[in-house]
């Protein structure tokens, strides 16, 4: 399909002070389309998780967006250290974070947990050592 | 309640959106733990903070939050007060330590909400 919008962010893993940067963006553009106010927040939450998770394990990555007409696609890629044990990483309150991290108020181990909430369809494509690729879907209602 | 009646109760100094004073709110939290406001909070209007970083905002901003309180006299820097612009937020600072702050709001009927 031709008629899709695309948006793609390059996230830095130097600056934990622009982590959101790219959710912050993805969130206006669906707000100027006129997305549904549920909707966007579940991908803005969904959405900086992934993006702050991809700041703080994997020293940023890059974030595509693809909007159609009936869902959004999202695909957040890095090439960190990969992500070990899945289901693992996918259980509430598991965390590697460091105590750094956790005095700026992330690391709780709620992140990856927290994604599969919001996104109607989550797809984790990971390998230690060569990076970590997260696929979100969307439904628009 | 409205955003000034947080002000007068907190007796807040208003960093940003004194125009928006007049907005709703209902509900609130009180974190320091961004991770925790993502997973476990749902509709509230006001999150208070003794953190002060841009993740804070942000995190605001992601829940469609309209106010935020820093406690404990915290203060958000220039980059965080136009992150706060752009998605029409205010920001209040208070004096008042977090249990204080929040046990004068919610003394005062604005609730927890199920989050
Ligand atoms: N992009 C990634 N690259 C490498 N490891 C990751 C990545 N995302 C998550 N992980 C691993 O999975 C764990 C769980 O992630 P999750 O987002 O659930 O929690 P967290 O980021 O540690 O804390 P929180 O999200 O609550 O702030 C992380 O601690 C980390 O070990
Ligand atoms: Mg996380």
């Amino acid at each position: 399909m031709s008629n899709s919008v695309k948006l793609h962010y390059d996230v830095s893993g130097e600056d934990f002070t622009r982590a959101g940067e790219a959710s912050g963006n993805i969130k206006k553009v669906l707000k100027e389309i006129g997305c549904d106010a549920d909707l966007i927040r579940n991908v803005s939450i969904a959405t900086y998780e992934a993006e702050i998770n991809m700041v703080i394990h994997a020293n940023g990555g890059v974030v595509d967006v693809d909007i159609f007409p009936d869902h959004i696609d999202i695909v957040l890629a890095d090439q960190g250290p990969g992500i070990k044990d899945v289901e693992l990483a996918m259980k509430e309150g598991y965390s590697t974070a460091p105590d750094n991290v956790r005095s700026l108020g992330f690391g709780a181990g709620m992140g990856l947990p927290n994604i599969k909430k919001y996104a109607d369809e989550m797809k984790i494509e990971t390998e230690v050592g060569v990076g970590t690729t997260i696929r979100l879907k969307f439904y628009i209602k | 309640m409205k955003v000034k009646e947080i002000i007068e109760i907190l007796e807040a100094e208003v960093i940003c959106g004194e125009d928006l004073s007049e907005k709703e709110v209902h509900t609130a939290c009180g974190s320091d733990m961004m991770s925790d406001v993502l997973a476990y909070v749902k509709d509230q209007a006001v999150l208070l903070s003794g953190l002060v970083n841009n993740q804070v905002v942000r995190t605001a901003e992601m829940m469609d939050m309209k106010c935020i309180v820093f406690v404990r006299g915290k203060k958000p820097d220039e980059s965080m007060i136009e992150l706060a612009n752009a998605s029409d937020m205010v920001l209040l600072s208070t004096k008042k330590p977090m249990f204080t702050a929040c046990g004068l709001l919610y003394s005062h009927g604005l609730r927890g909400g199920n989050g």
